[in-house]
């Protein structure tokens, strides 16, 4: 059994600048466990976003940024173990894990969890139909571009209207695929401009309002029937790439029994970014689905530095309590709030979600006194920023409540 | 792609078997094992992708079916079987047990019947339990329960590798299995030639294995019509494996006239399923999945084990079941014409399929020779994909681990895919190794096993234009 002052499970943008910021802070130990061959995380397929202007002072792309943190680890001098597997989280930062050895026991004082988010898949979204070859998500399409040199199919449809949505028609269009249509069922894109015009300029459809309700296909896909209001149509098509429906890779603590928060489906975090078992933190996306590399960068950051703070003192074990939000806030982070020292760095500023849009007003109460309010229109999956009171850490209730109005 | 040991176009086989589903495997052992000389012959690209590749891996006791039934004596001879070569196959056993709830005081009267019917069908050791005893057995349960009866003896097998077991102990046999094989006649003048896609075959036997198509191969065969196939569908969900934390024990529901009714349960892969549906229709292909359905089989789930809520879905499949017009298996032995029909085989197959195939042998009469001595049976042992025992990644030298979410190694790809009998396409890739089916279906090893599989599988999972880097 080997000890590290603290482990960080996963080598993307959080979880590197997690691992730094802990060296920084003059952590001796610091070891990072990635289960793949390189450090990026998903950056690492992504071909078509910039990263690193804000923590690197210039863009990298891609493989390229991953590069970078492996650069920027190894000049930290944290310890990175590919190929290393975490298998189960266990009480006290025992950690079971799997490599080419077989399996190994791992501890440390303290834990980050940093395991990023996936796309939700065609079997969680129940979608209709056969199941044949041909049907992925974004992530997995750049993956055989990125990796493997190869495509899936010539003529999908794209599902989806986030920002990856944009990048899985780039990258379709510079691989020789073409969309045969793009759809999304909300009424209107959630992504903001280019989405909005790229794809018709590329002549490509872009219907809003309009469903997937049924895949053919007896070996690879063959068509798809989509339903827009009253009408439906059979698309013929090669592949269907369901794009975004961003979720937390979340799955060690919910197999490990750790405390999970349904709203984001990651798990449960108070403002430090400890885990309702004091032993663990998580940092990055999952936390919540989904932000930006740079976003993922600087809230591992900033977790790195109150898991150096608290590595000061003895595990703080004070039980937390939960933040509550009216509907249709889809999720809160922080969602717990402990009381003792307030540690600097952590998570500095609630982010808060809403399900879909709506207008009306969005209120922060402590202890049932307004701390802070704000009226709008609200969409879905956009990032909305609440900051966090000095005190909350004094706080016996948190409540995020919305009144519509017109 | 396919195993065609020692076949030239004169050879006799014989027995042929027609339909590589979990009864065709058993029934290809069962013939080898006695000194047959065997064939195989599958439509689809791989064995198990009719109705064998979607069931909820029950190894039934039998205790609900019709007392005196063929399907009962041949469900017990079946297990009995599995119980007792599992181990030397490396298949997995998961002594679950079942409890047949109740939900309601009609339901708690009905149980009654139910535990009479099991101790006339030689299941003595259920028991009817009181609400409070079924949730000291399972706490999971919903506690709105109001009575269940005790099954101990139902556990859960894996569904692919016991019948991939069976008929890779019959290729060890010297058995030749041809996929691809779709069959278009047969005619019968002593022995019998059949033509299929794949040239003509000479064999003394036929044993018609061919599940959802029974009906319509025993026509080609030019057989006299005895009974005709209904299919009906079966939608299931799999929930995550955070999901096998809260429930350790089959749920079953109080069975009606046309089905045994929607099962809560684990898989030997450590996740939780609900299903399957009853669904009546007439095309025997197309099995699929429906949102409206899925989303009440989830929410159905969560009911009876109420912790379920929230856990995410891993996958949703749907299969075919070859029921036919009537309620038995349809067993018709032709001796005068050396054909034998193993059909109507209707949801009970996983747990009979040994079974039928010691009947299949009995009805042809079994080989002259002897059957093969205990030592003769060549080593036939399974790569383990069970939970409850250890699997590759957890030992050493196992190269890098591939998929993830359900921790497949890329030694046991590399095996599979080198195996006597590779997958011929990616589903029977997925049901070697569970490859690609865990919760994120791919996400992050989809790519990887495109590349790996390149130039095995029937339809690739990349096009055939490559791109630079």
């Amino acid at each position: 059994m080997s000890q590290s002052d603290v482990i960080v499970i996963g080598g993307g943008p959080s979880g590197v600048a997690a691992a730094i910021s802990l060296r920084k802070a003059g952590i001796a130990k610091v070891t990072v466990l990635e289960r793949e061959s390189y450090l990026g995380g998903a950056t690492r397929y992504c071909s078509h976003s910039p990263f690193g202007m804000l923590e690197f002072g210039r863009v990298h792309f891609g493989a390229a940024y991953g590069r970078r943190l492996e650069d920027e680890a190894s000049r930290w001098g944290v310890d990175v173990r590919y190929g290393h597997s975490v298998v189960e989280l266990r009480d006290k930062g025992h950690l079971l894990i799997s490599n080419h050895n077989g399996l190994e026991t791992l501890e440390a004082k303290r834990i980050v969890v940093s395991t990023g988010a996936r796309e939700t898949t065609r079997a969680a979204r129940l979608i209709t139909g056969d199941r044949p070859v041909g049907v992925l998500t974004t992530g997995t399409l750049q993956s055989y571009v990125a990796f493997h040199g190869m495509m899936p199919f010539k003529r999908p449809i794209i599902v989806g209207s986030e920002l990856v949505t944009l990048s899985a028609v780039l990258t379709c269009l510079n691989h020789g695929a073409r969309p045969v249509a793009v759809i999304e069922s909300r009424k209107e894109k959630i992504a903001p401009a280019p989405l909005n015009w790229f794809p018709s300029m590329m002549g490509i459809p872009f219907h809003c309002g309009a469903e997937l309700v049924d895949i053919l296909g007896r070996g690879r896909v063959e068509a798809v029937r989509v339903q827009r209001g009253e009408t439906f149509e059979t698309l013929e098509c090669d592949g269907v790439l369901f794009s975004g429906g961003f979720t937390p890779e979340s799955s060690l603590f919910m197999t490990s029994g750790l405390s999970m928060d349904w709203g984001s489906s990651g798990p449960a975090v108070d403002q430090a970014g400890r885990c309702d078992n004091p032993y663990y933190f998580a940092a990055g996306n999952v936390l919540r689905a989904v932000e930006t590399g740079g976003w993922a960068f600087r809230e591992g950051r900033a977790v790195g530095e109150s898991v150096a703070a608290d590595l000061k003192t003895e595990v703080f074990s004070e039980r937390p309590i939960k933040v509550t939000h009216d509907e249709p806030i889809k999720l809160v982070v922080p969602n717990l709030i402990r009381g003792g020292p307030d540690l600097p760095g952590g998570l500095k500023e609630f982010q808060l979600r809403f399900k879909r849009i709506t207008r009306g007003r969005l209120t922060l109460l402590i202890d049932g006194d307004q701390e802070w309010s704000k009226h709008g229109t609200w969409r879905p999956e956009r990032r909305i920023i609440v900051p966090r009171p000095r005190t909350i850490h004094c706080a016996r209730t948190v409540h995020f409540t919305f009144r519509q109005e017109r | 792609m396919s195993t065609q040991r020692g076949m030239a176009p004169t050879d006799i086989f014989d027995v042929a078997i027609i339909g590589a589903g979990v009864v065709g495997c058993a029934a290809a052992r069962r013939f080898a094992l006695a000194g047959a000389k065997v064939i195989v012959l599958e439509k689809g690209a791989d064995i198990l992708s009719g109705a064998s590749k979607a069931n909820s891996a029950i190894l039934h006791t039998g205790f609900d079916a019709p007392s005196g039934s063929l399907e009962l004596e041949l469900v017990k001879a079946g297990r009995e079987e599995y119980l007792q070569i599992h181990e030397g196959l490396n298949l997995p056993l998961v002594k679950t047990g079942a409890l047949v709830c109740a939900w309601s005081k009609a339901e708690t009267e009905n149980l009654e019947a139910i535990a009479r019917q099991a101790r006339n069908n030689g299941i003595l050791n259920v028991q009817l339990v009181s609400a409070r005893e079924a949730l000291a057995l399972e706490p999971g349960l919903s506690n709105s329960v109001t009575a269940a009866l005790h099954v101990p003896d139902e556990h859960i097998i894996d569904p692919w590798s016991a019948p991939l077991g069976y008929i890779s102990q019959a290729i060890a046999l010297g058995a030749a299995v041809l996929r691809s094989c779709e069959v278009k006649s047969g005619q019968f003048d002593g022995t019998w030639k059949l033509e299929s896609s794949r040239g003509a075959v000479r064999t003394k036997w036929v044993v018609n294995a061919a599940g959802l198509f029974g009906d319509q191969v025993d026509a080609i065969l030019g057989l006299a019509p005895e009974f005709q196939i209904k299919p009906r569908k079966g939608q299931f969900v799999v929930l995550d494996k955070a999901a096998a934390r809260e429930l350790k024990t089959i749920i079953l529901p109080v069975p009606n006239e046309v089905t045994k009714g929607i099962v809560i349960c684990p898989t030997a892969f450590g996740n939780i399923l609900i299903g399957p549906t009853a669904e009546e229709q007439n095309d025997r292909l197309r099995a699929t999945v429906e949102h409206q359905t899925l989303q009440t089989l989830v929410a159905h789930g969560t009911k009876i084990v109420p912790g379920l809520a929230h856990l995410p879905v891993t996958a949703v499949y749907a299969g075919l079941r070859p029921a036919s017009d009537k309620k038995e298996y349809r067993v018709i032995n032709r001796a005068a014409s050396n054909a034998i029909t193993l059909g109507g085989i209707r949801s009970t197959g996983l747990s009979s399929a040994l079974g039928l195939a010691q009947y299949a042998l009995e009805l042809h009469g079994g080989m002259d020779r002897d059957e093969f001595r205990q030592n003769e049976i060549p080593n036939v042992y399974m790569p383990n994909l069970a939970e409850t025992r250890p699997r590759d990644w957890q030992a050493d030298g196992h190269g890098e681990i591939i998929c993830h979410c359900e921790m497949v190694t890329r030694r046991e790809i590399e095996a599979a895919l080198s195996s006597p009998l590779p997958p011929g396409d990616f589903g029977g890739l997925r049901r070697r190794t569970r490859a690609g089916i865990g919760r994120c279906q791919g996400f992050y090893c989809n790519a990887k096993l495109a590349e790996i599989t390149r130039g095995s599988l029937d339809i690739p999972l990349a096009i055939e234009r490559e791109y630079h880097k």
